[in-house]
C-alpha cells in the first residue's frame, strides 16, 4: 500500500459529466506524471488512448498466432488424418494437398484467431473478476450509465490526498470522493 | 473547464447546408442517460402480456420439431418425402435457408463495422441475436439428415473404434467446419459486444438475482479505458475475422452444390450468388423482426425510420446481385452449350416445378425494386410484407437449386416428382417457433440494442462537439 497513509482508500474518484472535461482533465493528469490511474467511460472516448497517452493494444499479437496455430493444426491434422493413419485414395487424386486441406484450414485460421483475440483482450485487462473496489462505489455505478469519472490509485507514488484532491479539482470536477479498498 | 491542453482547439468546420444534414442515428436529441434507460427498461420492466402469449404460441410451434425429429429417429427416413433421385429435400434446403439467414448479422456487426457505417449500432445486437439462432435452427437439419444421428459425432476429427478418420477432400465435412466455426465465432463476437451492456445492467439491477447474474456475466467490466483500448482492439479483430468467415461459409455451402457435376449445381459463380443471396435473406428476416419492434418496445429513436431505409437499400442492391446472378446463369446455361445444363434451366422455369421458380424470381428479382421508392422505404407496413416476400423468395430459391436439379438427374428411368410429408413440413414450421421463442427469450433477458455502442454514435460522446462539451468547433 501506498507510504502517504489512508491505507483504507483505492483512489481518489472525480467525476465528469461530458466526454470533452475528462479527456482534458485526463490530459493534465498524465502531464502531472501519474502511473496508477485509469480513466472510467460508458463508451470508448475517441482520442482518449491519446490523451491518457496509453501504447497501442497489443492484442493483435495475440491474434495472430491463434491464427497461425489454427492454420497450422488444420494442415498438420489433415495430412496425418488422411495423407499417413488413414489413407484413402479417391479417383487416384493425392492422397495429401494443401489444396483440399485449405478450406478446413482457413475456418480454423479464423476460429483460433478468434479465441486468441479474446483470450488476449480479457488477459492483457485482467479479466475476469468477480470483486474490484470500485464497483462496490455507488457514485462509480454512473459510469456505466453517461457519467465519467478518473481515479487515481492511492498506491501510485505520486499520490497524496491533498495534492491530488486539489489537482483534480482544478481539472474540472465537480465530484471528488475517496473510493475505499 | 481547462484552457491549457490544446485539446479544445478543434478546427471550424463551415455550417454544413440544411439539406445536406444527415437524419441524426438516434432522433429527438436524446441523452446518454436515455439511451441506457429506454433499453433497459425492456430487460428491467413488468413482462408484458404480449411476451406472454408470443413466447407461449412460440414455444408451443418449436414442439412441433421436437416431436417431428423424435418419430424421425424413431421410425426412420422414410418418414421425410425424400426419393431416390431427390435424396437432398426440404432437411438442405431448410439448412441452406437459415444459414443464409444468418448472414446478415454478421454483415451488420462485421463488415458494416469495417465499412465504418456508424448506423449498424442500433441494430447489430439483435441481428447478431438472430444469425445465432438462425444457425442453431440450421444446424438441426443436416444433423438429422445424415439418418442415424447417433454416429453423427463421426463428422468431427475424433478418434473412434474403428480407427478410421473423416475424408476432407468431402465439401461435405468442409461445411462441418465452416458452419461450426461460424456458430462458435459469432457467439464470441455478440458476447464480446454484450460485456459493457451487462456491466450497464448490472450497475442498475436492484434484485438480487440481477445483481448476481448480470454481475457474474460482466465479468467485472467497468469501463477502464486501459480496458476499452485492449476492448476496442480485440473487437476490431473480431470483425475484422468474421468479415473472411461470413463471406467463407457461404461459399463452401455453395461447395456442397458446385463441387458436384449435377447440372445446375456445377457452376462457378454459385459461391458470390450465395453469399449475395445470403445477406440479401437475413436483411429480409432482420426486417421482418425489427419492424415490428421497434414499435412494440418503443424504439422509433434509436431503429429510426433512415436505419429501416439503410436496410432497404440493401436488400434493394444485393437482391439485384441475386438478379444478376440468375441471369448470368441462365445466360451461360446457352452460352456454354452443354446440352444438359440447357436443359435444367429450361426445366426450372418451364418443367413440373415450374411455379416454384416463378415464385422466386418475382419475390426476389422483381419485388425488391419496389425499394426504389422512397416512399415505400418508408412506408413500414410495406416494408414488412416485402420483407416477408424476400423470405419467401429465398426459401424458393433454395428449393428451386435443390430439388428441381435432382429430380430430373442423367438416367431419365429413376426420374420423380418429390414432395414433403407432413413431417417434413411441420419440422421446418417448428424450427420458426424455436427461433421466435429463442429471440422473445434474449429481447426480454438481455439488452436488445447495443447500448454503449449507440451512446458512443451520438454528439454527445464526441469530445470535438459541442454537445460533447467540447469548447469550440463543431462537426468534424
Amino acid at each position: 500500500m501506498s507510504e502517504s497513509g489512508s491505507n483504507e482508500a483505492y483512489g481518489l474518484l472525480a467525476q465528469f459529466d461530458t466526454p470533452a472535461a475528462v479527456m482534458v482533465a485526463a490530459a493534465k493528469i498524465r502531464e502531472a506524471g501519474f502511473r496508477k490511474w485509469d480513466v472510467y467511460t460508458p463508451f470508448p472516448v475517441h482520442g482518449m488512448d491519446q490523451a491518457m497517452g496509453l501504447k497501442n493494444s497489443k492484442v493483435g499479437w495475440f491474434c495472430f498466432f491463434g491464427g497461425l496455430l489454427g492454420y497450422t493444426t488444420g494442415m498438420c491434422m489433415i495430412y496425418y488424418m488422411n495423407g499417413w493413419d488413414y489413407r484413402i485414395e479417391i479417383g487416384g487424386k493425392p492422397l495429401f494437398s494443401p489444396f483440399y486441406a485449405f478450406p478446413v484450414s482457413y475456418e480454423l485460421t479464423i476460429l483460433f484467431g478468434a479465441f486468441g483475440s479474446l483470450i488476449g483482450m480479457f488477459s492483457l485487462n485482467r479479466l475476469p473478476r468477480l470483486h474490484h473496489p470500485l464497483l462496490k462505489n455507488e457514485t462509480f455505478k454512473q459510469v456505466t450509465h453517461d457519467k465519467f469519472c478518473i481515479v487515481i490509485e492511492t498506491s501510485d507514488p505520486k499520490y497524496s490526498e491533498n495534492e491530488t484532491r486539489k489537482l483534480l479539482k482544478g481539472s474540472g470536477s465537480k465530484h471528488i470522493e475517496l473510493v475505499e479498498e | 473547464m481547462a484552457e491549457s491542453s490544446g485539446l479544445d482547439t478543434a478546427l471550424k468546420v463551415p455550417q454544413t447546408p440544411r439539406e445536406l444534414e444527415r437524419e441524426p442515428l438516434v432522433s429527438n436529441g436524446r441523452s446518454l442517460a436515455w439511451i441506457s434507460d429506454k433499453v433497459s427498461e425492456i430487460v428491467e420492466g413488468k413482462t408484458p402480456i404480449w411476451w406472454w402469449i408470443a413466447t407461449g404460441i412460440s414455444g408451443s410451434v418449436a414442439s412441433l420439431t421436437f416431436f417431428m425429429l423424435t418419430y424421425l429417429v424413431s421410425t426412420g427416413v422414410g418418414v421425410w418425402g425424400l426419393n431416390n433421385p431427390v435424396a437432398w429435400g426440404w432437411a438442405i434446403v431448410n439448412f441452406v435457408f437459415w444459414i443464409g439467414i444468418g448472414h446478415a448479422g454478421t454483415l451488420i456487426s462485421a463488415i458494416l463495422f469495417l465499412l465504418k457505417q456508424r448506423w449498424r449500432t442500433s441494430i447489430n445486437r439483435a441481428a447478431e441475436a438472430m444469425t445465432i439462432f438462425a444457425v442453431i435452427c440450421a444446424g438441426i437439419f443436416p444433423a438429422f439428415h445424415v439418418g442415424r444421428i447417433w454416429f453423427a459425432w463421426w463428422l468431427a476429427p475424433l478418434p473412434n473404434a474403428n480407427s478410421i478418420w473423416p475424408q476432407f477432400k468431402s465439401p461435405l465435412l468442409w461445411d462441418v467446419f465452416a458452419v461450426s466455426t461460424y456458430f462458435t465465432v459469432s457467439l464470441l463476437f455478440w458476447y464480446t459486444g454484450l460485456i459493457p451492456d451487462l456491466a450497464t445492467l448490472r450497475d442498475r439491477a436492484t434484485s438480487k438475482m440481477r445483481k448476481f447474474w448480470y454481475g457474474l456475466f460482466s465479468l467485472g467490466w467497468t469501463g477502464s479505458n486501459r480496458h476499452w483500448s485492449n476492448y476496442e482492439k480485440a473487437y476490431l479483430l473480431l470483425a475484422g475475422l468474421s468479415t473472411p468467415l461470413v463471406l467463407s461459409v457461404h461459399s463452401i455451402v455453395s461447395f456442397d452444390f458446385a463441387v458436384s457435376q449435377v447440372p445446375g449445381w456445377h457452376t462457378t459463380i454459385f459461391p458470390p450468388y450465395f453469399v449475395a443471396g445470403a445477406v440479401f435473406s437475413g436483411f429480409g428476416m432482420v426486417l421482418t423482426l425489427l419492424v415490428p419492434l421497434r414499435t412494440v418496445c418503443k424504439l422509433e429513436d434509436i431503429i429510426t425510420k433512415r436505419h429501416i431505409e439503410l436496410m432497404c437499400k440493401v436488400i434493394l442492391g444485393m437482391g439485384s446481385i441475386v438478379g444478376y446472378a440468375y441471369g448470368m446463369e441462365v445466360f451461360i446455361a446457352w452460352y456454354g452449350g452443354n446440352p444438359y445444363e440447357r436443359f435444367a434451366f429450361i426445366n426450372r422455369a418451364s418443367g413440373p416445378y415450374w411455379w416454384a421458380y416463378w415464385i422466386m424470381i418475382s419475390c426476389n428479382v422483381i419485388c425488391p425494386h419496389l425499394f426504389w421508392f422512397r416512399s415505400i422505404r418508408r412506408n413500414m407496413i410495406a416494408v414488412f410484407i416485402i420483407s416477408i416476400f424476400v423470405n419467401i423468395g429465398m426459401w424458393f430459391e433454395r428449393f428451386v437449386i435443390v430439388v428441381i436439379s435432382l429430380h430430373r438427374d442423367f438416367l431419365p428411368s429413376s426420374w420423380d416428382y418429390y414432395s414433403p410429408t407432413y413431417v417434413d413440413i411441420l419440422t421446418f414450421v417448428g424450427t420458426f417457433g424455436l427461433f421466435l421463442f429463442l429471440f422473445l427469450l434474449f429481447m426480454r433477458f438481455l439488452p436488445m440494442v447495443a447500448i454503449s455502442e449507440v451512446k458512443g454514435v451520438t454528439p454527445q460522446a464526441d469530445p470535438h462537439h459541442p454537445l460533447g462539451g467540447a469548447k469550440k468547433g463543431g462537426h468534424h
